[in-house]
Protein backbone atom coordinates (compact mmCIF):
# COMPACT_ATOMS: atom_id res chain seq x y z
CA UNK A 1 0.00 0.00 0.00
CA UNK A 2 2.63 2.55 1.05
CA UNK A 3 4.76 1.43 -1.89
CA UNK A 4 1.81 2.26 -4.11
CA UNK A 5 1.67 5.75 -2.66
CA UNK A 6 5.40 6.21 -3.09
CA UNK A 7 5.06 5.17 -6.72
CA UNK A 8 2.22 7.64 -7.25
CA UNK A 9 4.21 10.45 -5.68
CA UNK A 10 7.18 9.60 -7.86
CA UNK A 11 4.96 9.84 -10.94
CA UNK A 12 3.62 13.12 -9.68
CA UNK A 13 7.14 14.49 -9.18
CA UNK A 14 8.00 13.45 -12.73
CA UNK A 15 4.90 15.22 -14.04
CA UNK A 16 5.81 18.34 -12.07
CA UNK A 17 9.32 18.13 -13.49
CA UNK A 18 8.01 18.05 -17.05
CA UNK A 19 5.56 20.89 -16.46
CA UNK A 20 7.54 23.16 -14.15
CA UNK A 21 11.28 22.49 -14.32
CA UNK A 22 11.96 25.28 -16.88
CA UNK A 23 9.93 27.81 -14.89
CA UNK A 24 11.69 26.85 -11.67
CA UNK A 25 15.07 27.04 -13.41
CA UNK A 26 14.28 30.49 -14.84
CA UNK A 27 13.45 31.81 -11.37
CA UNK A 28 16.46 30.15 -9.75
CA UNK A 29 18.78 31.78 -12.29
CA UNK A 30 17.40 35.16 -11.24
CA UNK A 31 17.69 34.39 -7.52
CA UNK A 32 21.14 32.84 -7.70
CA UNK A 33 22.56 34.95 -10.50
CA UNK A 34 24.30 32.01 -12.14
CA UNK A 35 23.21 29.37 -14.68
CA UNK A 36 25.30 26.49 -13.34
CA UNK A 37 24.43 27.18 -9.72
CA UNK A 38 20.74 27.30 -10.69
CA UNK A 39 20.88 24.01 -12.59
CA UNK A 40 22.51 22.29 -9.65
CA UNK A 41 19.93 23.81 -7.31
CA UNK A 42 17.12 22.63 -9.61
CA UNK A 43 18.34 19.05 -9.39
CA UNK A 44 18.82 19.27 -5.64
CA UNK A 45 15.27 20.58 -5.28
CA UNK A 46 13.78 17.69 -7.23
CA UNK A 47 15.91 15.21 -5.31
CA UNK A 48 14.54 16.73 -2.08
CA UNK A 49 11.00 16.48 -3.47
CA UNK A 50 11.47 12.76 -4.14
CA UNK A 51 12.56 12.31 -0.52
CA UNK A 52 10.08 14.56 1.23
CA UNK A 53 6.84 14.49 -0.74
CA UNK A 54 6.14 10.76 -0.16
CA UNK A 55 6.60 11.42 3.59
CA UNK A 56 4.98 14.85 4.02
CA UNK A 57 2.51 14.82 1.15
CA UNK A 58 2.40 17.09 -1.90
CA UNK A 59 2.87 20.80 -1.15
CA UNK A 60 0.00 23.13 -2.05
CA UNK A 61 2.18 24.96 -4.55
CA UNK A 62 4.83 22.57 -5.86
CA UNK A 63 6.56 25.24 -7.95
CA UNK A 64 7.02 27.65 -5.04
CA UNK A 65 8.19 24.72 -2.89
CA UNK A 66 10.80 23.76 -5.49
CA UNK A 67 12.05 27.32 -5.92
CA UNK A 68 12.53 27.80 -2.22
CA UNK A 69 14.07 24.33 -1.73
CA UNK A 70 16.47 25.02 -4.60
CA UNK A 71 17.38 28.40 -3.19
CA UNK A 72 18.09 27.04 0.28
CA UNK A 73 20.17 24.18 -1.08
CA UNK A 74 22.21 26.67 -3.11
CA UNK A 75 22.77 29.06 -0.19
CA UNK A 76 23.73 26.10 1.92
CA UNK A 77 26.20 25.03 -0.75
CA UNK A 78 27.68 28.52 -1.04
CA UNK A 79 28.10 28.75 2.78
CA UNK A 80 29.71 25.33 2.95
CA UNK A 81 32.05 26.30 0.13
CA UNK A 82 32.78 29.52 2.04
CA UNK A 83 34.68 27.61 4.69
CA UNK A 84 37.20 26.70 2.02
CA UNK A 85 37.25 29.93 0.04
CA UNK A 86 38.20 33.38 1.16
CA UNK A 87 35.17 34.90 2.84
CA UNK A 88 34.87 38.13 0.89
CA UNK A 89 34.13 36.28 -2.39
CA UNK A 90 31.00 34.75 -0.94
CA UNK A 91 29.11 37.74 0.33
CA UNK A 92 27.73 38.67 -3.06
CA UNK A 93 26.09 35.40 -4.20
CA UNK A 94 24.60 34.78 -0.76
CA UNK A 95 23.13 38.26 -0.70
CA UNK A 96 21.70 37.74 -4.18
CA UNK A 97 20.29 34.34 -3.23
CA UNK A 98 18.76 35.56 0.01
CA UNK A 99 17.04 38.41 -1.75
CA UNK A 100 13.58 36.98 -2.34
CA UNK A 101 11.05 39.23 -4.04
CA UNK A 102 8.10 36.86 -4.53
CA UNK A 103 10.09 33.72 -5.19
CA UNK A 104 6.95 31.81 -6.04
CA UNK A 105 4.17 33.58 -7.65
CA UNK A 106 2.57 35.57 -10.36
CA UNK A 107 3.95 37.94 -12.92
CA UNK A 108 7.56 37.92 -11.80
CA UNK A 109 7.77 34.19 -12.55
CA UNK A 110 6.47 34.73 -16.08
CA UNK A 111 9.02 37.55 -16.36
CA UNK A 112 11.70 35.07 -15.39
CA UNK A 113 10.86 32.90 -18.39
CA UNK A 114 11.13 35.94 -20.65
CA UNK A 115 14.41 36.90 -18.98
CA UNK A 116 15.69 33.42 -19.73
CA UNK A 117 14.63 33.61 -23.39
CA UNK A 118 16.15 37.05 -23.93
CA UNK A 119 19.38 36.10 -22.18
CA UNK A 120 19.80 32.88 -24.19
CA UNK A 121 19.13 34.85 -27.40
CA UNK A 122 21.44 37.75 -26.51
CA UNK A 123 23.11 39.16 -29.64
CA UNK A 124 26.49 39.22 -27.84
CA UNK A 125 26.43 35.40 -28.10
CA UNK A 126 27.17 33.68 -31.42
CA UNK A 127 24.06 32.54 -33.32
CA UNK A 128 25.06 28.88 -32.85
CA UNK A 129 25.41 29.45 -29.11
CA UNK A 130 22.05 31.23 -28.96
CA UNK A 131 20.34 28.25 -30.58
CA UNK A 132 22.12 25.68 -28.40
CA UNK A 133 21.52 27.58 -25.17
CA UNK A 134 17.84 28.20 -25.95
CA UNK A 135 17.19 24.53 -26.69
CA UNK A 136 19.11 23.46 -23.58
CA UNK A 137 17.83 25.99 -21.03
CA UNK A 138 14.42 27.11 -22.31
CA UNK A 139 13.25 23.83 -23.91
CA UNK A 140 15.11 21.51 -21.54
CA UNK A 141 16.56 19.34 -24.31
CA UNK A 142 19.68 17.40 -23.36
CA UNK A 143 23.04 18.23 -24.91
CA UNK A 144 22.99 14.85 -26.68
CA UNK A 145 19.55 15.50 -28.17
CA UNK A 146 20.57 18.89 -29.51
CA UNK A 147 23.85 17.55 -30.90
CA UNK A 148 22.02 14.72 -32.68
CA UNK A 149 19.45 17.10 -34.16
CA UNK A 150 22.15 19.38 -35.54
CA UNK A 151 24.40 16.50 -36.63
CA UNK A 152 27.38 17.71 -34.61
CA UNK A 153 29.44 15.85 -31.99
CA UNK A 154 28.05 16.16 -28.44
CA UNK A 155 31.36 17.43 -26.95
CA UNK A 156 31.42 20.27 -29.51
CA UNK A 157 27.92 21.30 -28.54
CA UNK A 158 28.61 20.95 -24.81
CA UNK A 159 31.63 23.22 -25.20
CA UNK A 160 29.54 25.78 -27.10
CA UNK A 161 27.12 25.91 -24.15
CA UNK A 162 29.89 26.12 -21.55
CA UNK A 163 31.51 29.04 -23.45
CA UNK A 164 28.21 30.87 -23.77
CA UNK A 165 27.51 30.55 -20.05
CA UNK A 166 31.01 31.77 -19.27
CA UNK A 167 30.47 34.85 -21.45
CA UNK A 168 27.12 35.56 -19.77
CA UNK A 169 28.84 35.44 -16.40
CA UNK A 170 32.16 37.14 -17.22
CA UNK A 171 31.01 39.88 -19.60
CA UNK A 172 28.02 40.38 -17.31
CA UNK A 173 25.16 39.86 -19.73
CA UNK A 174 22.24 40.80 -17.48
CA UNK A 175 19.27 38.54 -16.76
CA UNK A 176 16.72 41.03 -17.95
CA UNK A 177 13.89 41.64 -20.33
CA UNK A 178 15.20 44.46 -22.55
CA UNK A 179 13.89 47.99 -22.07
CA UNK A 180 11.11 49.16 -24.37
CA UNK A 181 13.55 51.10 -26.58
CA UNK A 182 15.56 47.95 -27.36
CA UNK A 183 12.70 45.49 -27.34
CA UNK A 184 12.07 45.42 -31.06
CA UNK A 185 15.72 44.69 -32.00
CA UNK A 186 16.10 42.14 -29.25
CA UNK A 187 12.82 40.44 -30.15
CA UNK A 188 14.11 40.10 -33.71
CA UNK A 189 17.05 38.11 -32.35
CA UNK A 190 14.71 35.80 -30.41
CA UNK A 191 12.49 35.28 -33.46
CA UNK A 192 15.55 34.55 -35.59
CA UNK A 193 16.65 31.82 -33.18
CA UNK A 194 13.20 30.24 -33.14
CA UNK A 195 12.89 30.31 -36.93
CA UNK A 196 16.40 28.89 -37.30
CA UNK A 197 15.41 25.95 -35.10
CA UNK A 198 12.21 25.51 -37.09
CA UNK A 199 14.00 25.53 -40.44
CA UNK A 200 16.65 23.14 -39.25
CA UNK A 201 13.78 20.76 -38.56
CA UNK A 202 11.74 21.62 -41.63
CA UNK A 203 14.35 21.68 -44.35
CA UNK A 204 17.48 20.06 -43.02
CA UNK A 205 20.39 21.82 -44.71
CA UNK A 206 22.06 18.52 -45.54
CA UNK A 207 21.56 14.80 -45.11
CA UNK A 208 19.25 12.09 -46.35
CA UNK A 209 16.00 13.09 -44.71
CA UNK A 210 14.00 16.12 -45.77
CA UNK A 211 12.53 16.82 -42.33
CA UNK A 212 13.61 16.50 -38.72
CA UNK A 213 10.26 17.11 -37.20
CA UNK A 214 11.34 17.17 -33.55
CA UNK A 215 13.12 20.48 -33.99
CA UNK A 216 10.16 22.02 -35.83
CA UNK A 217 7.85 20.90 -33.04
CA UNK A 218 10.22 22.40 -30.48
CA UNK A 219 10.30 25.71 -32.40
CA UNK A 220 6.49 25.82 -32.49
CA UNK A 221 6.37 25.17 -28.74
CA UNK A 222 8.83 28.06 -28.27
CA UNK A 223 6.69 30.26 -30.50
CA UNK A 224 3.61 29.48 -28.40
CA UNK A 225 5.47 30.21 -25.18
CA UNK A 226 6.69 33.52 -26.57
CA UNK A 227 3.26 34.78 -27.62
CA UNK A 228 1.89 33.72 -24.26
CA UNK A 229 4.51 35.89 -22.57
CA UNK A 230 4.86 38.66 -25.15
CA UNK A 231 2.11 38.83 -27.78
CA UNK A 232 3.96 41.17 -30.17
CA UNK A 233 2.67 41.18 -33.79
CA UNK A 234 5.83 39.71 -35.29
CA UNK A 235 5.85 36.92 -32.69
CA UNK A 236 2.28 36.09 -33.74
CA UNK A 237 3.39 36.29 -37.38
CA UNK A 238 6.28 33.89 -36.84
CA UNK A 239 4.10 31.34 -35.05
CA UNK A 240 1.56 31.61 -37.89
CA UNK A 241 4.30 31.15 -40.48
CA UNK A 242 5.63 28.04 -38.75
CA UNK A 243 2.17 26.52 -38.32
CA UNK A 244 1.22 27.12 -41.95
CA UNK A 245 4.47 25.58 -43.18
CA UNK A 246 4.17 22.72 -40.72
CA UNK A 247 0.59 22.02 -41.87
CA UNK A 248 2.00 20.83 -45.21
CA UNK A 249 4.68 18.55 -43.76
CA UNK A 250 2.99 15.24 -44.59
CA UNK A 251 2.06 16.37 -48.10
CA UNK A 252 5.50 17.62 -49.10
CA UNK A 253 7.15 14.20 -49.19
CA UNK A 254 5.88 11.18 -51.11
CA UNK A 255 5.77 7.76 -49.39
CA UNK A 256 9.07 6.96 -51.14
CA UNK A 257 10.66 10.03 -49.54
CA UNK A 258 10.61 12.19 -52.66
CA UNK A 259 9.91 15.90 -52.61
CA UNK A 260 6.43 17.00 -53.73
CA UNK A 261 6.10 20.60 -54.94
CA UNK A 262 3.36 22.78 -53.49
CA UNK A 263 1.40 22.70 -56.76
CA UNK A 264 1.34 18.89 -56.80
CA UNK A 265 0.60 18.31 -53.13
CA UNK A 266 -2.50 16.39 -52.05
CA UNK A 267 -4.20 19.20 -50.12
CA UNK A 268 -6.44 16.78 -48.22
CA UNK A 269 -3.26 15.82 -46.34
CA UNK A 270 -2.76 19.37 -45.05
CA UNK A 271 -3.33 19.71 -41.31
CA UNK A 272 -6.55 21.73 -41.00
CA UNK A 273 -6.15 22.51 -37.29
CA UNK A 274 -2.73 24.05 -37.84
CA UNK A 275 -4.07 26.03 -40.82
CA UNK A 276 -7.00 27.32 -38.80
CA UNK A 277 -4.75 28.42 -35.97
CA UNK A 278 -2.25 29.95 -38.41
CA UNK A 279 -4.91 31.93 -40.29
CA UNK A 280 -6.31 33.37 -37.06
CA UNK A 281 -2.81 34.43 -35.96
CA UNK A 282 -2.06 36.08 -39.32
CA UNK A 283 -5.30 38.02 -39.01
CA UNK A 284 -4.40 39.19 -35.50
CA UNK A 285 -0.91 40.25 -36.58
CA UNK A 286 -2.13 42.09 -39.69
CA UNK A 287 -4.77 44.07 -37.82
CA UNK A 288 -2.07 45.36 -35.42
CA UNK A 289 -0.57 47.33 -38.37
CA UNK A 290 2.83 46.91 -36.72
CA UNK A 291 3.73 43.76 -38.60
CA UNK A 292 6.97 42.89 -40.38
CA UNK A 293 8.55 40.22 -42.56
CA UNK A 294 7.37 37.18 -40.58
CA UNK A 295 3.74 38.27 -40.73
CA UNK A 296 4.02 39.00 -44.46
CA UNK A 297 5.51 35.57 -45.15
CA UNK A 298 2.76 34.02 -43.05
CA UNK A 299 0.17 35.99 -45.04
CA UNK A 300 1.63 34.51 -48.22
CA UNK A 301 1.39 31.05 -46.66
CA UNK A 302 -2.22 31.84 -45.76
CA UNK A 303 -3.10 32.52 -49.42
CA UNK A 304 -1.83 29.04 -50.32
CA UNK A 305 -3.65 27.51 -47.37
CA UNK A 306 -6.94 29.04 -48.45
CA UNK A 307 -6.74 27.85 -52.07
CA UNK A 308 -8.70 24.61 -52.58
CA UNK A 309 -6.26 23.59 -55.33
CA UNK A 310 -3.12 24.97 -56.98
CA UNK A 311 -5.01 26.41 -59.97
CA UNK A 312 -7.24 28.45 -57.64
CA UNK A 313 -4.25 30.20 -55.98
CA UNK A 314 -4.63 33.98 -55.84
CA UNK A 315 -1.26 34.78 -57.47
CA UNK A 316 -2.05 38.46 -57.78
CA UNK A 317 -2.36 38.69 -54.00
CA UNK A 318 0.83 36.69 -53.47
CA UNK A 319 2.78 38.85 -55.92
CA UNK A 320 1.43 41.93 -54.10
CA UNK A 321 2.50 40.60 -50.70
CA UNK A 322 6.00 39.89 -52.04
CA UNK A 323 6.04 43.45 -53.33
CA UNK A 324 5.42 44.73 -49.78
CA UNK A 325 7.97 42.27 -48.38
CA UNK A 326 10.54 43.66 -50.85
CA UNK A 327 10.12 47.06 -49.22
CA UNK A 328 10.20 45.78 -45.64
CA UNK A 329 13.10 43.38 -46.05
CA UNK A 330 14.67 43.44 -49.50
CA UNK A 331 16.74 40.39 -50.45
CA UNK A 332 17.56 38.52 -53.67
CA UNK A 333 15.61 35.46 -52.41
CA UNK A 334 12.47 37.55 -51.83
CA UNK A 335 12.97 39.01 -55.29
CA UNK A 336 13.20 35.51 -56.73
CA UNK A 337 9.97 34.45 -55.02
CA UNK A 338 8.27 37.56 -56.29
CA UNK A 339 9.45 36.73 -59.83
CA UNK A 340 7.94 33.23 -59.55
CA UNK A 341 4.63 34.70 -58.32
CA UNK A 342 4.63 37.21 -61.18
CA UNK A 343 5.29 34.35 -63.64
CA UNK A 344 2.19 32.57 -62.34
CA UNK A 345 0.15 35.76 -62.51
CA UNK A 346 1.33 37.19 -65.85
CA UNK A 347 2.86 34.19 -67.60
CA UNK A 348 6.29 32.45 -67.62
CA UNK A 349 7.87 34.89 -70.07
CA UNK A 350 7.50 37.89 -67.74
CA UNK A 351 8.82 35.85 -64.81
CA UNK A 352 11.82 34.62 -66.79
CA UNK A 353 12.88 38.18 -67.60
CA UNK A 354 12.87 38.99 -63.87
CA UNK A 355 14.79 35.86 -62.87
CA UNK A 356 17.40 36.39 -65.59
CA UNK A 357 17.89 39.95 -64.31
CA UNK A 358 18.53 38.64 -60.76
CA UNK A 359 20.95 35.98 -62.02
CA UNK A 360 22.72 38.53 -64.25
CA UNK A 361 23.53 40.52 -61.12
CA UNK A 362 25.26 37.41 -59.79
CA UNK A 363 23.43 37.55 -56.45
CA UNK A 364 21.94 34.06 -56.60
CA UNK A 365 24.53 32.40 -58.85
CA UNK A 366 25.07 29.62 -56.28
CA UNK A 367 21.48 29.28 -55.10
CA UNK A 368 20.03 26.05 -56.51
CA UNK A 369 16.40 27.20 -56.27
CA UNK A 370 17.10 30.16 -58.58
CA UNK A 371 18.33 27.80 -61.29
CA UNK A 372 15.55 25.27 -60.79
CA UNK A 373 12.95 28.09 -60.93
CA UNK A 374 14.52 29.32 -64.17
CA UNK A 375 14.57 25.74 -65.53
CA UNK A 376 10.90 25.35 -64.70
CA UNK A 377 9.89 28.51 -66.57
CA UNK A 378 12.00 27.51 -69.61
CA UNK A 379 10.33 24.09 -69.57
CA UNK A 380 6.89 25.70 -69.60
CA UNK A 381 7.93 27.89 -72.52
CA UNK A 382 9.18 24.83 -74.42
CA UNK A 383 12.79 26.05 -74.33
CA UNK A 384 14.01 22.54 -73.54
CA UNK A 385 17.73 23.01 -74.09
CA UNK A 386 17.87 26.00 -71.75
CA UNK A 387 15.75 24.17 -69.19
CA UNK A 388 18.19 21.26 -69.24
CA UNK A 389 21.20 23.52 -68.63
CA UNK A 390 19.50 25.19 -65.65
CA UNK A 391 18.31 21.89 -64.12
CA UNK A 392 21.88 20.59 -64.37
CA UNK A 393 23.21 23.74 -62.73
CA UNK A 394 20.69 23.34 -59.86
CA UNK A 395 21.60 19.66 -59.53
CA UNK A 396 25.25 20.59 -59.09
CA UNK A 397 24.36 22.97 -56.24
CA UNK A 398 21.82 21.11 -54.07
CA UNK A 399 23.01 19.17 -51.05
CA UNK A 400 19.70 17.45 -50.25
CA UNK A 401 19.15 13.93 -51.52
CA UNK A 402 15.36 14.25 -52.14
CA UNK A 403 15.87 17.48 -54.07
CA UNK A 404 18.54 15.83 -56.14
CA UNK A 405 16.15 13.01 -57.04
CA UNK A 406 13.44 15.54 -57.94
CA UNK A 407 15.75 17.43 -60.28
CA UNK A 408 16.97 14.20 -61.90
CA UNK A 409 13.36 13.20 -62.52
CA UNK A 410 12.69 16.54 -64.19
CA UNK A 411 15.77 16.11 -66.40
CA UNK A 412 14.62 12.61 -67.38
CA UNK A 413 11.19 13.95 -68.34
CA UNK A 414 12.80 16.48 -70.66
CA UNK A 415 14.54 13.71 -72.60
CA UNK A 416 11.20 12.14 -73.51
CA UNK B 1 32.06 47.07 -13.90
CA UNK B 2 34.63 48.44 -16.35
CA UNK B 3 34.34 47.85 -20.06
CA UNK B 4 37.18 48.80 -22.39
CA UNK B 5 35.80 50.13 -25.66
CA UNK B 6 38.16 49.87 -28.58
CA UNK B 7 37.18 52.24 -31.35
CA UNK B 8 38.23 51.24 -34.86
CA UNK B 9 38.31 53.34 -37.98
CA UNK B 10 39.33 53.14 -41.59
CA UNK B 11 42.08 55.78 -42.11
CA UNK B 12 41.09 56.09 -45.79
CA UNK B 13 37.55 56.98 -44.82
CA UNK B 14 38.95 59.54 -42.40
CA UNK B 15 41.20 61.11 -45.07
CA UNK B 16 38.27 61.35 -47.49
CA UNK B 17 36.28 63.51 -45.07
CA UNK B 18 36.16 67.30 -45.54
CA UNK B 19 37.36 69.59 -42.77
CA UNK B 20 33.78 70.44 -41.93
CA UNK B 21 32.81 66.79 -41.69
CA UNK B 22 35.83 66.03 -39.50
CA UNK B 23 34.97 68.94 -37.20
CA UNK B 24 31.32 67.93 -36.89
CA UNK B 25 32.34 64.33 -36.17
CA UNK B 26 34.97 65.24 -33.58
CA UNK B 27 32.68 67.77 -31.86
CA UNK B 28 29.93 65.16 -31.64
CA UNK B 29 32.34 62.66 -30.07
CA UNK B 30 33.70 65.14 -27.53
CA UNK B 31 30.21 66.30 -26.65
CA UNK B 32 29.15 62.78 -25.89
CA UNK B 33 32.36 62.07 -23.95
CA UNK B 34 31.37 65.02 -21.75
CA UNK B 35 27.93 63.50 -21.21
CA UNK B 36 29.60 60.23 -20.18
CA UNK B 37 31.95 62.12 -17.86
CA UNK B 38 29.13 64.05 -16.26
CA UNK B 39 27.24 60.84 -15.49
CA UNK B 40 30.28 59.03 -14.12
CA UNK B 41 30.58 56.56 -17.00
CA UNK B 42 33.89 57.85 -18.40
CA UNK B 43 36.64 56.10 -16.49
CA UNK B 44 39.42 57.13 -18.88
CA UNK B 45 40.40 57.10 -22.50
CA UNK B 46 42.92 58.17 -25.10
CA UNK B 47 42.87 58.81 -28.81
CA UNK B 48 45.67 57.11 -30.74
CA UNK B 49 48.01 58.63 -33.32
CA UNK B 50 47.70 57.04 -36.76
CA UNK B 51 48.97 53.47 -37.31
CA UNK B 52 52.03 54.63 -39.27
CA UNK B 53 53.35 56.04 -35.98
CA UNK B 54 52.98 52.67 -34.30
CA UNK B 55 55.90 50.46 -33.30
CA UNK B 56 55.52 46.77 -32.59
CA UNK B 57 57.70 44.71 -30.25
CA UNK B 58 57.88 40.98 -30.65
CA UNK B 59 59.90 38.35 -28.86
CA UNK B 60 61.63 36.42 -31.62
CA UNK B 61 64.59 34.01 -31.60
CA UNK B 62 65.46 34.83 -28.01
CA UNK B 63 65.45 38.61 -28.43
CA UNK B 64 63.05 41.49 -28.77
CA UNK B 65 62.54 42.50 -32.39
CA UNK B 66 61.32 46.01 -33.08
CA UNK B 67 59.31 46.66 -36.24
CA UNK B 68 57.58 49.63 -37.79
CA UNK B 69 53.78 49.71 -37.92
CA UNK B 70 50.83 48.22 -36.08
CA UNK B 71 50.64 44.58 -34.99
CA UNK B 72 48.01 43.72 -37.59
CA UNK B 73 47.67 45.45 -40.95
CA UNK B 74 43.93 45.60 -41.50
CA UNK B 75 41.60 47.99 -43.25
CA UNK B 76 40.20 49.21 -39.96
CA UNK B 77 42.70 50.31 -37.36
CA UNK B 78 42.47 50.98 -33.66
CA UNK B 79 41.81 54.72 -33.34
CA UNK B 80 41.22 55.17 -29.64
CA UNK B 81 40.25 53.53 -26.39
CA UNK B 82 37.64 54.49 -23.86
CA UNK B 83 37.22 52.98 -20.42
CA UNK B 84 33.55 52.82 -19.61
CA UNK B 85 31.92 52.34 -16.24
CA UNK B 86 28.64 50.45 -16.74
CA UNK B 87 26.25 48.23 -14.76
CA UNK B 88 26.35 45.32 -17.18
CA UNK B 89 26.86 44.52 -20.86
CA UNK B 90 23.40 45.76 -21.86
CA UNK B 91 24.18 49.08 -20.19
CA UNK B 92 27.56 49.29 -21.93
CA UNK B 93 25.96 48.51 -25.31
CA UNK B 94 23.31 51.12 -24.66
CA UNK B 95 25.86 53.83 -23.77
CA UNK B 96 28.21 53.11 -26.67
CA UNK B 97 25.39 52.78 -29.24
CA UNK B 98 24.73 56.48 -28.65
CA UNK B 99 28.41 57.43 -29.08
CA UNK B 100 28.85 59.31 -32.39
CA UNK B 101 32.18 57.48 -32.82
CA UNK B 102 30.31 54.30 -33.77
CA UNK B 103 29.32 56.01 -37.03
CA UNK B 104 33.01 56.39 -37.89
CA UNK B 105 33.88 52.73 -37.34
CA UNK B 106 33.12 49.72 -35.17
CA UNK B 107 33.53 49.60 -31.39
CA UNK B 108 34.73 46.46 -29.71
CA UNK B 109 33.49 46.22 -26.12
CA UNK B 110 35.63 44.11 -23.78
CA UNK B 111 34.91 43.61 -20.12
CA UNK B 112 37.96 44.43 -17.99
CA UNK B 113 39.49 41.33 -16.46
CA UNK B 114 39.71 41.12 -12.69
CA UNK B 115 43.26 40.01 -11.92
CA UNK B 116 43.01 40.45 -8.13
CA UNK B 117 43.33 36.71 -7.45
CA UNK B 118 46.10 36.28 -10.00
CA UNK B 119 48.08 39.19 -8.52
CA UNK B 120 47.60 37.87 -4.98
CA UNK B 121 48.84 34.40 -6.02
CA UNK B 122 51.77 35.94 -7.84
CA UNK B 123 52.72 38.08 -4.86
CA UNK B 124 52.71 34.98 -2.69
CA UNK B 125 54.97 33.10 -5.14
CA UNK B 126 57.35 36.03 -5.40
CA UNK B 127 57.61 36.49 -1.62
CA UNK B 128 58.55 32.80 -1.27
CA UNK B 129 61.36 32.95 -3.84
CA UNK B 130 62.81 36.12 -2.32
Amino acid sequence: MSENIAERVRERVEAVYRAESRRVLATLIRLLGDFDLAEEALHDAFRAALEQWPRDGLPANPRAWLVSAGRFKAIDGIRRQARFDALDDVAEPVAAAGDDPAAGEGESVEDDRLRLIFTCCHPALSPEAQVALTLREVCGLTTEEIARAFLIPAPTLAQRIVRAKAKIRDARIPYKVPAQAELSDRLDAVLRVIYLVFNEGYAASSGASLTRSDLSGEAIRLGRLLIELLPEPEALGLLALMLLQESRRVARTSPSGDMVLLENQDRSLWNRDQIKEGLALVERALTSRRFGPYTLQAAIGAVHAEAPDAAATDWARIAGLYEVLMHVEPSPVVELNRAVAVALRDGPETGLVLIDAILARGDLEDYHLAHSARADLCRRLGRTAEARVSYKRALGLTRLEPERRFLERRLDELKK
Amino acid sequence: MKYICLGYMDPKKWEAMSEREVNAFVDGCFDYDDVLRKNGHFAGGEALQPPQNATTLRFQNGRVAVTDGPYAETKEQLGGILILEAKDLNHAIQLMSKHPGVRGGPFEIRPAADLTDMIRESERRRSITK
